[in-house]
């Protein structure tokens, strides 16, 4: 295996861990370094790139939504994304059981929807494999 | 021989179970295999002298390399110059580039 590819399977929910703003961390990294990377999203962490997430303003520090620029995870998954550019540096696929049972299904443009058959073979194609769990 | 990767994400005063980490490091350490633990988010806390009750100093001199992320230490205000001898700050650009090294085992905790 000449090319390097990295695997990673995230499982929590958007604003609720430090580990998505880590995972989105080590998969632009790895971009930037020019590694392939999988993104296999379980769990809660189908929802990072649904589309109908909104920024908002802060009442408490009066700020307005363009003064506060809230980042949405959505808005990381598809900056994600684009970063991976048209080799598809970065394929991104959401679990279709998890995403059903959330009604999660209004993903950005780009996220792809699979089974854990998908994971196993990113594994098997990888460099490596990180899982991040829940804590 | 093989290299394991442990990332150390959790705070061991909040986490009794960072213990597993320092003892499988210790483990795989002493069979020959090369071993670093990455220090990342909470997991930072440890990193520092005053912290009471950690063991990565004596980890440190038994040759696992430590590593702490120098994005989780500016989160949290700890310099440098806290850092426990024989701990280096890193970053996320050399966490992935152990994480393709060639027979690499990595474990998130």
């Amino acid at each position: 295996m000449t090319e390097k590819k990295l695997t990673l399977a995230l499982m929590d929910p958007p604003y609720e861990s430090a580990n998505s703003t880590t995972a989105f961390r080590i998969i632009s990294a790895a971009l930037q370094k020019g590694i392939r990377v999988n993104v296999f999203a379980y769990e809660g962490a189908v929802c990072l790139p649904l589309k109908d997430q909104t920024p908002h303003a802060n009442p408490v520090k009066n700020t307005t939504i363009e003064e506060e620029e809230h980042p949405t995870t959505k808005a990381f998954v598809s900056t994600l994304l684009e970063i991976g550019g048209e080799d598809r540096l970065l394929t991104w696929v959401n679990c279709g059981l998890c995403v059903d049972e959330r009604g999660a299904t209004n993903a950005v443009d780009g996220v792809k929807r699979g089974s854990p058959a998908d994971f196993l073979k990113m594994t098997q194609e990888s460099t490596n494999t990180l899982v991040i769990p829940t804590k | 021989m093989a290299n394991y990767l442990f990332i150390e994400s959790r705070d061991p005063f909040e986490s009794r179970d960072t213990r597993f980490v320092e003892e499988t490091a210790t483990a795989l350490k002493q069979r020959g295999n090369d071993v670093t633990i990455f220090l990342l988010q909470n997991g930072v806390f440890a990193s520092r002298q005053n912290a009471r009750n950690s063991n990565l100093a004596g980890l440190a001199q038994t040759g696992i390399r430590i590593l702490a992320d120098d994005f989780s230490l500016l989160e949290r205000g700890i310099t440098t110059a806290e850092l426990v001898s024989g701990i280096q700050p890193s970053d996320i650009e050399t966490l992935v580039d152990l994480l393709v090294q060639r027979d690499t085992k990595a474990i998130w905790h």
